[in-house]
């Protein structure tokens, strides 16, 4: 079937793109990109006024199946992905059962198979139980066909454990992506500490906590010579340290989201827990997460911890 | 709103206070165990301006008491949004005392009612006596003024405006249209 | 008077009012304080209004106190107090306010141990919520209180250096002091041992020291907090003697302070620990005034939120 698109804004990195121009479709491959193409198709889409985009690509988002099918589900999901114009998503392990083992994979991929909208890359686990204990069987993860490993929502605290995971994964070619939190400084915080902590009376949640962790990852990665992926970047004390492990040479690539650079821990200030995450929203100077241009360093962006704000967020063109 | 009449001038209402205050005296046959209790904020003025002229008839000091009625009202004596509770203060006790209350306009006699309530709180008087000003009449409740300086016939949709030196500049009664 | 008009129906902080309300709250409190000195303490301002006290932490003065001054007002008080209830069962906060709500109460004085809880019930029901101290958050009526004693003994605000001593990380009393002092233009100075000052409090308007001498000097009043050893898991706190050596209030330390020094405390008082028997009891100490005022208070303030929310009813039915 032939399609038109007419008239968008068509938006493409990747071949420098960004103008008002159609795109011809035939057999569902884009076979003509240009200005006024004439030609008959069975649908043509007006896209006046309208941004055309390459499907996007959300590689940190928590889709809660299977455990927490009260909160979300590889369905619901992804069908708000799909709102926001994202076509990939690649999901945590972080559910219950984590995704720690090749069966566990194995029952993902029939929920996704039965369920997904959109196209669902999968995250394994790198401990047993995200306990941060005793590693998965990583080479198996990956042949059962994890595209990353990561213990989201935790970091892994043995430095012994987390040189084998890199090391397993540097060889397995698959890449390791870190939730960087130390949970001894973190302190069961709910929000940045300072300004918000204090004024709201609750526990905080200090910057020392990620990016000193951020460090060690770093260190450790650069020693074994491995690829590795800082998850949700949101102070700028991390960014500098991975900028500055990036000059020298290290394969280092991290990510944040969209709220961590424009909304600062003000936005807590009502007890608004919509603005409750972690890590935590942090203050006006942390704003600068978003520079990319200037230090490359920012190597993806995505929606966030939760997929629930995704639709919200790319609505409001952040 | 519109200034329709005016119905006192400064004159007479001291006059007016004056005769009041020789009527109190006349009834109650003298000062022993009088008091005035004026109703915040205008009544209080006058209950004071009241003992001044006793004291230029009989040369007595008469205790003066000011009484908030506010937490006392019921939903129809509310006139604004706001409640602005003022201070009670009545320093002698009201005990076998002939209670002169003092207000300036009487009208539905709700306040008074609310200020009856208060007194009560306060003690028990031999009697309570009521003096105002004005009384425009269109009582709710079954309430009389002792001593009246004034009565004025008026309609619902009017008000009486007491006007004192001390809170307005100048002394003076009158009648203001609510129409627009 | 001023023109304010009372407008909320909830009392949740004091970070939130201007100074024109907190004025207000205060010059009302001063009419219900002359109601607690009459010979029938009562008056029907809250007459067939029904006030529920829902404590889900343990407190004896501070219910005491509102159930107090809500029947001075003539209003119907109910205690409920969650160690007794269905709260143990695992009824949500939210429910429970629904529930009290739907008995047709009209006003919940709470005290919950989450910072925020009563900004989260004030969102969820339509009565009117006074917060009684939410966690580290904020204790309105008691700085308020703390406030008008201040003013009693001091006869103004503005200008005054006021020093609140000891845990201020964990102290909703210090924050709500901060805020309400700060806002009527006192100058306020925190001291603790660093490890008790919360970061970004300067941000609040008050100074910073971890001196209690420094912190006595030249000062007009000084409001003592309690040393909350049961509330801290951490074991940050040093050693109950120790606190008392270096930060408690005696009167060698009081000697080297303004002689008329206003000494307070929201109590109830640690004896030997946060202050001497002494200075508790001393002629610098306004501590039980505090409690007689409290009552004039929190009357004020129970009186002025029921107002506005009549308000806001009868502006609905009338929509």
């Amino acid at each position: 079937m032939k399609i038109l698109i007419k008239n968008g804004r068509v938006v493409d990195p990747a071949n420098n793109l960004d103008e008002v121009c159609d795109i011809l479709i035939e057999s569902g491959k884009i076979s003509k990109v240009g200005k006024n193409i004439k030609a008959s198709a069975e649908k043509t889409i007006d896209a006046t006024g309208k941004i055309v985009l390459p499907g996007l690509v959300d590689m940190h988002v928590h889709l809660r199946e299977p455990g927490r099918e009260d909160k979300e589900t590889i369905s619901s999901g992804t069908k708000a992905a799909l709102k926001g114009g994202v076509t990939s998503v690649l999901v945590m392990p972080n559910t219950n059962p984590a995704m720690d083992s090749a069966e566990n994979i194995k029952l993902l991929q029939q929920i996704i198979k039965d369920s997904a909208k959109a196209d669902v890359f999968i995250c394994g686990a790198i401990t047993k139980g995200r306990l941060g204990q005793e590693l998965s069987d990583i080479k198996a993860l990956k042949k059962q066909g994890v595209v990353a490993i990561s213990d989201d929502g935790a970091s892994v605290d043995s430095d012994k454990l987390m040189e084998e995971a890199l090391k397993l994964a540097r060889d397995e070619n698959i890449l390791l992506i870190s939730h960087a939190e130390d949970k001894t400084l973190s302190n069961k915080g709910v929000v940045n500490l300072g300004l918000t902590s204090t004024r709201l009376g609750l526990k905080g949640i200090s910057k020392e906590s990620e990016y000193k962790r951020v460090a060690r990852d770093v260190e450790l990665a650069e020693k074994l010579k491995a690829p590795i992926h800082i998850a949700h970047v949101s102070c700028k004390e991390s960014v500098e340290i991975i900028a500055k492990a990036k000059k020298r040479g290290a394969k280092v690539t991290c990510e944040t989201a969209p709220h961590y650079f424009s909304l600062t821990e003000e936005a807590v200030l009502s007890y608004d827990t919509n603005m409750k995450m972690n890590p935590p929203l942090r203050s006006k100077s942390d704003l600068g997460v978003r520079k990319t241009k200037k230090i490359s360093s920012l190597s993806a962006r995505n929606s966030g911890l939760s997929a629930w704000k995704l639709n919200s967020l790319w609505q409001s063109r952040s | 709103m519109k200034e329709k009449a005016k119905i006192l001038d400064a004159e007479t209402l001291n006059r007016s206070l004056m005769r009041i205050a020789h009527e109190i005296l006349e009834k109650n046959k003298g000062t022993a165990e009088l008091c005035l209790i004026g109703i915040r904020n205008r009544g209080v003025y006058l209950a004071q301006r009241l003992a001044g002229c006793i004291k230029k008839i009989e040369g007595q000091d008469v205790p003066v008491g000011a009484l908030d009625i506010t937490l006392y009202r019921d939903d129809l004596t509310m006139i604004s949004q706001q409640p602005v509770v003022h201070k009670t203060e009545i320093s002698f006790g009201i005990d076998d005392k002939f209670v002169v209350l003092v207000d300036d306009v009487l009208y539905t006699g709700r306040t008074i009612r609310a200020a009856l309530d208060a007194l009560i709180d306060f003690g028990r008087p031999k009697a309570i006596q009521l003096a105002v000003l004005v009384d425009r009449g269109h009582r709710e409740l079954p309430v009389r003024a002792d001593f009246v300086g004034k009565n004025i016939p008026t309609a619902k949709n009017e008000t009486v405006e007491v006007r004192l030196k001390e809170t307005d500049g100048q002394d003076e009664v009158v009648i203001v249209s609510k129409d627009e | 008077m001023s023109e304010l008009i009372w407008e909320r129906k909830d009392l949740l902080g004091l970070e939130d009012l201007s100074r024109e309300e907190i004025e207000f709250i205060l010059s009302t409190a001063e009419s219900f304080k002359e109601v607690s000195s009459r010979e029938i303490k009562k008056v029907p301002a809250l007459r067939g209004k029904t006030v529920v006290n829902l404590f889900y932490e343990p407190s004896t003065r501070t219910r005491v106190s509102f159930e107090v001054a809500a029947k001075r007002l003539s209003a119907d008080v109910i205690n409920i107090a969650t160690e007794t209830s269905s709260v143990k069962k695992g009824e949500t906060l939210i429910d429970t306010g629904r529930n009290i709500e739907a008995l047709k109460a009209d006003i919940i004085v709470m005290r919950h141990n989450y910072s925020g809880a009563a900004a989260m019930l004030a969102r969820h029901v339509n009565l009117s919520v006074v917060n009684a101290g939410d966690g580290w958050h904020e204790h309105p009526t008691q700085a308020l209180l703390d406030i008008f004693t201040l003013k009693e003994k001091l006869g103004k605000i503005e200008g005054i250096k006021v020093s609140v001593i000891g845990d201020i990380a964990h102290s909703r009393v210090a924050r709500s002091n901060i805020w309400g002092l700060t806002k009527l233009g006192a100058k306020v100075t925190v001291c603790a041992p660093k490890i008790l000052i919360p970061p970004g409090i300067e941000d609040m308007g008050a100074q910073v020291t971890d001196d209690v001498d420094e912190a006595l000097h030249n000062a007009d009043a000084v409001n003592v907090l309690r040393m909350q050893f049961e509330r801290d898991e951490s074991n940050a706190f040093p050693q109950q003697l120790e606190y008392f050596k270096n930060y408690g209030i005696t009167e060698e330390r009081l000697e080297k302070a303004k002689k008329n020094i206003v000494v307070m405390h929201p109590g109830p008082i640690n004896r030997g620990i946060e202050m001497s028997s002494e200075v508790a009891d001393g002629a610098n100490s306004v501590i039980l005034e505090q409690v007689t005022n409290g009552i004039a208070v929190r009357m004020s303030v129970l009186f002025l939120v029921a107002q506005a929310n009549e308000f806001i009813k009868k502006n609905e039915d009338t929509n």
